[in-house]
């Protein structure tokens, strides 16, 4: 039987008059990729933000492991990790100090060994003496990736993880997280505007539109089952509706 | 509570302080030109006011004092600042650190950069203005624990600020202790005040603080009420402060600004 490591059970968030997100529900299975698809605006950060605990649900929970994320936060945090190119490091510590501060605050065995390793995973040790601040964007988003991956953590949730990198070192970006993910059976969620990316690396994906999951499946099963070519076609059918432009 | 996270949040503080000269310059600048400042204008007082005759250093005192209060609270909102300009505020919030664990590397690590800036200021003091903090003998412990509880809890006050609304609350981690600084009496006594301001100073513990440093260099007196007064207001104030910066980090969860928070 496969193993229930995200569940997500009538989860509502409501700002002022805004209702953000509209009782979802939805399960992710352990060492799956999912995809979380959707236009600006449509809820994405925010589950995001109430998966890690950091937005409160109105009404609804998050499971993790089956442990609420209200009530266990610090305990099921200790297993995630998270980027996003809105959040950056420490601009003035270095590569090598960077990921020793978070080995600590994850309070990861065996550090100097861990952030040896995971720095010649992402090829930066050349670089480790390096202020982040100094570092070219593609750079950085290598070592926000190995912050995430400094605690090993079994659910890894990915907002937009190629935003704004040239299509090599988005390649290359992908090759590390497929690996990450088919290697050590890690959970991850990815919400990406980059259909390409999500069909390679997403088992896959769900589409959220005004707060809602309005579809979910195999990106091959979406595509057909709405008579599209691709999973771009997919998503702008999805988002524009009866107005749909051609 | 784990050590290892409260360390890890010194640690990037540490580094942050260790890596830039100028960093470590700018703790230090300051305060020694305040130091340099009243010590000349405690020297004209000393020598031109007939309430301070011969009573050397009772202003350059209180000054040090004052600074020293201005630097644990101004290093403590500093700290959380930095998260923010560096949009590394988010990454401490998704980690598994707990709001108490936050609230003591801070305080620690301000304590930190509070001595790395006042101690030099201090050293000064004595060979260039003859004003040694030591002639307050051992309630010197007292009043300086007293100052920095009080620093720590205006900047718990000032963080849950930035916590609830955000970098707009900017300039108020700035001016908070202007606000405070002409009731807490810090270079006159209460009396000067009006009645009725008298009764709003008396519930800060600046007031009982500062009438002490003047009880003792001007009278070599040492009045323990001023000091367990000064002690109790300070206990209350911080209490307070915790509960109001917890109800901030709930509040900020519950408005999902913990996600976006940046310049």
């Amino acid at each position: 039987m496969e193993e229930v490591i995200i569940e997500i059970n009538n989860l509502s968030k409501k700002y002022k008059d805004t209702l953000a997100v509209k009782s979802i529900n939805f399960k992710i299975q352990k060492g799956q990729t999912i995809g979380l698809l959707g236009p600006n605006g449509c809820g994405k950060s925010t589950t995001i933000g109430m998966l890690l605990g950091l937005i409160k649900p109105t009404s609804g929970n998050v499971l993790i492991n089956g442990k609420d994320m209200e009530n266990h936060r610090t305990n099921l945090l200790q297993k995630m990790n998270f980027i996003s190119p809105y959040i950056e490091l420490p601009k003035r510590l270095t590569i090598e100090e960077n990921l020793k501060v978070y080995g600590r605050m994850y309070g990861v065995k065996n550090l100097v060994n861990k952030v040896n390793e995971t720095m010649e995973m992402l090829n930066l040790i050349k670089f480790k003496n390096k202020k982040t601040g100094e570092l070219s964007s593609g750079q950085k988003n290598r070592v926000s990736l190995a912050k995430a991956f400094i605690n090993d953590p079994e659910i890894l949730l990915l907002d937009e993880p190629t935003a704004s990198l040239d299509p090599d070192v988005a390649d290359y970006v992908r090759t590390i997280i497929e690996n990450f993910s088919s290697k050590n059976e890690k959970t991850i969620l990815i919400a990406s505007h980059n259909m390409n990316e999500v069909e390679r690396l997403c088992d896959e994906v769900m589409m959220m539109k005004n707060g809602e999951i309005v579809d979910k499946g195999k990106s091959l099963d979406l595509i057909k089952k709405h008579g599209r070519k691709n999973l771009e076609d997919f998503f702008l059918k999805i988002v524009r509706g009866q107005n749909e432009i051609l | 509570m784990r050590f290892y996270r409260v360390y890890a949040l010194f640690l990037r503080h540490f580094y942050l302080i260790k890596g830039s000269f100028p960093r470590v310059l700018d703790l230090i600048y300051w305060p020694t030109i305040q130091i340099i400042l009243w010590g000349f204008i405690s020297k004209f007082f000393t020598m031109h006011s007939e309430f301070y005759n011969h009573t050397a250093g009772i202003i350059l005192s209180a000054a040090i004092l004052y600074d020293f209060l201005f630097r644990s609270s101004i290093s403590f909102n500093m700290l959380f600042l930095e998260e923010i300009w560096s949009r590394n505020f988010t990454n401490l919030f998704i980690a598994p650190l707990k709001v108490s664990e936050i609230v003591v590397a801070l305080t620690a690590t301000a304590l930190i950069r509070t001595l790395i800036g006042i101690v030099p200021a201090i050293l000064l003091a004595s060979p260039f203005f003859g004003v040694s903090l030591f002639d307050l003998g051992p309630s010197l412990i007292l009043l300086l624990i007293s100052l920095y509880i009080f620093g720590i809890t205006l900047g718990l006050f000032v963080v849950s600020g930035l916590l609830r609304y955000g970098p707009s609350f900017e300039n108020v981690a700035w001016s908070s202790l202007f606000l405070l600084a002409p009731l807490g009496c810090i270079y006159y006594p209460i009396s000067i005040l009006p009645d009725w301001l008298q009764v709003l100073a008396k519930t800060l513990p600046l007031v009982y603080i500062f009438e002490e440093v003047r009880s003792i260099l001007l009278n070599n007196v040492v009045n323990y009420s001023n000091i367990v007064s000064a002690l109790i207001l300070n206990f209350f104030y911080l209490l307070l402060s915790v509960y109001v910066f917890y109800s901030a980090f709930h509040e900020a969860r519950k408005k999902g600004t913990l996600i976006n928070v940046g310049e």
